[in-house]
């Protein structure tokens, strides 16, 4: 459970706070088991920056913090939509120095262009590692219930008739309004930035129809849900699902697999960037710059499974992930999309129909 | 003077963690929600009261309440017919096994709560130890984890103690003599309980009815790793206003709301005495 993973750090970071009162240090602020744990232990020994490291484990867990001030932290990593874009329109982040970041020279511009929706200039963040959001799914125990089910398609989880069937193995699908309603906007041949009211009750319609077939809204609990045989099939991101994979083959269970749908799938990206009022900004940048070389990316792509945004990192990713066409989408392609941020307004419909939704009336 | 003196670090106590963040939280209500560090209108500028609208508007959290008043008043009770006996049981047991007893009541919070409500997904899921035992003797599997049941086990077993322990101060003070006089005269054991032990620990039932029901209607943990989706209760539509949403001043109405709804009875109640 993340909160196990969250308690080891957050002690170590106050039996730490008075003995290395005299060192360089730099507070992170991560997803779990999100990172690579000798990468930060090259970076100490290179820099001589100790890194005390704390993780999260839900964004709002993170936007809670950062929105109350004086979190203390010096790098976080908010997904681009929607918090690092809420946290730029609220001002909590700084903005990145980068004459401190020369390796910012080695991000993939292509995708830096796509992030620009949330970041005009790419000013408050780089790319860190990004993914799909599609569906996770155990074929095996999918067939035996639905034989000849479009594995590849969203019909699997949008049709109430593949749903039905596949209630009884488990549904769950990502307890996230703003990650979930785009993608059944788009499924409805909707803009899937759209805040018409009109085109929100379909959305809400089309997801009544799948509620009683969903067995639970998992935030965090989505890759041991689907590893531990709970679900068969689940909405969610992309990398999870792979981790999720990766621990179903090492317990010799069912085959777990991700597929991004033939129609469409949203792209997220999760930024590096800097709280406004974080107490090691220099640090920081340093961190970032550190970072952004290919064989760092390489080897945190290769311990989490999630693609980078540094093209020079591909020759040293294991061919497994590089090679995996559902972990390294060829982003080229016309289905993947990106949303920009939907006014505040228009977050509380959605956040209010979502609630309607799971609640199933 | 000297009785102010003692009092004094209560009342500073009082001051300080109980009504300093309610009048926060009650000023905090009456802002708006806007981007920025921190998230809302400055406190008592501008006063709006649009959240308490939206709160009996919004059908969705007169339905969030109800749904904490069923969760809360089920497991209370479950956790009567169960702590009762318990209790009882404790206080008539001999001396030397008393405290061995009681310890065995406590020993489950030397481990952290989270833990325990985890080691119930192991226990309830679908192929967790209940299912794999009830398979193992011929018995169909049954969905547990997810559902309104989960939630009921959950609430039930982490507040019992709370109620074993009110009702065992009670039970263990009562005079033994009484009972058995009841004996001498005739009286059955049941009609014995009835109408001389149970009637002596109505103070300790209502002591721990109150003790459960009071945590348990706000409970946000428990509904949130055991419920369904359909379990929307009250802790989890505050927790929404403040994660989900990040509308600080709504959730601070909804918590608000839910301290008059525990405390005006209880005011009533006291009033009537």
């Amino acid at each position: 459970m993340g909160w196990v993973r969250r308690l080891v750090p957050v002690l170590l970071l106050l039996v730490g706070h008075a003995a290395l009162a005299q060192d360089r240090v730099l507070n992170v602020y991560n997803w779990t088991d999100y990172i690579d744990p000798k990468v930060l232990e090259r970076f100490t020994s290179e820099t001589g920056i100790k890194v005390r490291y704390d993780v999260y484990d839900s964004l709002e867990t993170l936007e809670g913090k950062l929105l109350a001030g004086n979190s203390g932290y010096d790098i976080v990593v908010p997904t681009a939509e929607p918090t690092f874009s809420r946290l730029i329109a609220a001002k909590a982040l700084l903005p990145l120095d980068r004459s401190k970041i020369p390796h910012w020279s080695n991000l993939d511009p292509k995708l830096m262009q796509r992030v620009e929706v949330s970041d005009p200039g790419n000013r408050n963040g780089a790319i860190y590692l990004w993914g799909t959001i599609g569906l996770g799914m155990i074929p095996e125990r999918i067939q035996a219930l639905d034989p000849g089910a479009p594995l590849d398609s969203w019909d699997l989880l949008l049709k109430p008739e593949h749903a039905k069937k596949l209630a009884d193995c488990g549904i769950s699908v990502m307890d996230s309004a703003i990650d979930t309603i785009p993608s059944v906007l788009k499924y409805l041949g909707r803009n899937p930035e759209s805040t018409d009211a009109k085109d929100l009750a379909d959305v809400e319609r089309t997801l009544m129809t799948i509620r009683p077939y969903i067995r639970t809204f998992a935030s965090g609990g989505a890759v041991e849900a689907l590893a531990g045989g709970q679900t068969c099939l689940s909405m969610t991101y992309s990398g999870d699902v792979i981790q999720a994979a990766a621990r179903a083959k090492e317990a010799g269970q069912k085959t777990v697999r991700y597929v991004a749908p033939k129609e469409f799938a949203a792209l997220t990206f999760d930024m590096l960037a800097v709280p406004a009022d974080a107490p090691h900004p220099a640090e920081a940048m340093q961190f970032i710059n550190f970072l952004l070389q290919p064989d760092v990316m390489a080897a945190i792509t290769n311990q989490v499974r999630y693609p980078n945004a540094i093209p020079a990192s591909r020759d040293a990713i294991t061919p497994e992930v590089r090679d995996d066409p559902n972990v390294y989408p060829d982003t080229a392609s016309p289905r993947f999309f990106t949303v920009r941020a939907t006014p505040q307004a228009a977050d509380r419909l959605r956040t209010r129909m979502w609630a309607r939704f799971k609640a199933g009336h | 003077m000297n009785r102010a003196a003692v009092l004094a670090p209560v009342w500073l106590w009082l001051l300080l963690f109980v009504a300093l963040p309610v009048v926060i939280v009650a000023a905090l209500s009456f802002s708006t929600s806007i981007p920025g560090v921190p998230p809302y209108t400055p406190l008592l500028q501008a006063p709006e009261t649009s959240n308490y609208a939206l709160l009996t508007d919004d059908a969705f959290y007169l339905n969030a309440a109800l749904k904490s008043l069923a969760v809360a008043g089920i497991s209370t009770l479950f956790c009567l017919l169960i702590g009762y006996p318990m209790a009882l049981a404790i206080a008539r047991a001999p001396d030397r096994w008393r405290s061995l007893l009681l310890l065995g009541v406590m020993l489950p919070f030397w481990t952290g709560f989270l833990l325990r409500i985890t080691a119930w997904i192991g226990l309830l899921r679908d192929e967790g130890w209940i299912n794999v035992g009830l398979q193992a003797v011929g018995l169909p599997a049954l969905r547990l984890l997810y559902t309104d049941f989960a939630m009921y086990v959950g609430v039930t077993y982490a507040y019992l103690p709370f109620m074993i322990l009110p009702l065992y101060a009670r039970l263990s003070r009562r005079d033994p003599a009484l009972e058995e006089a009841a004996a001498d005269l005739g009286a059955s054991p049941w009609t014995a309980f009835r109408t001389v032990t149970l009637p002596l620990s109505i103070p300790g039932i209502v002591a721990g009815l109150a003790l459960v029901f009071i945590p348990a209607m706000g409970e946000y943990v428990i509904p949130e790793l055991l419920g369904g989706p359909g379990a929307q209760t009250i802790g989890r539509a505050l927790w929404n206003e403040f994660f989900s949403n990040r509308d600080w001043p709504m959730a601070a109405t909804v918590a608000n709301a839910l301290l008059l709804a525990l405390l005006l009875p209880m005011v009533a109640l006291r009033a009537r005495q």
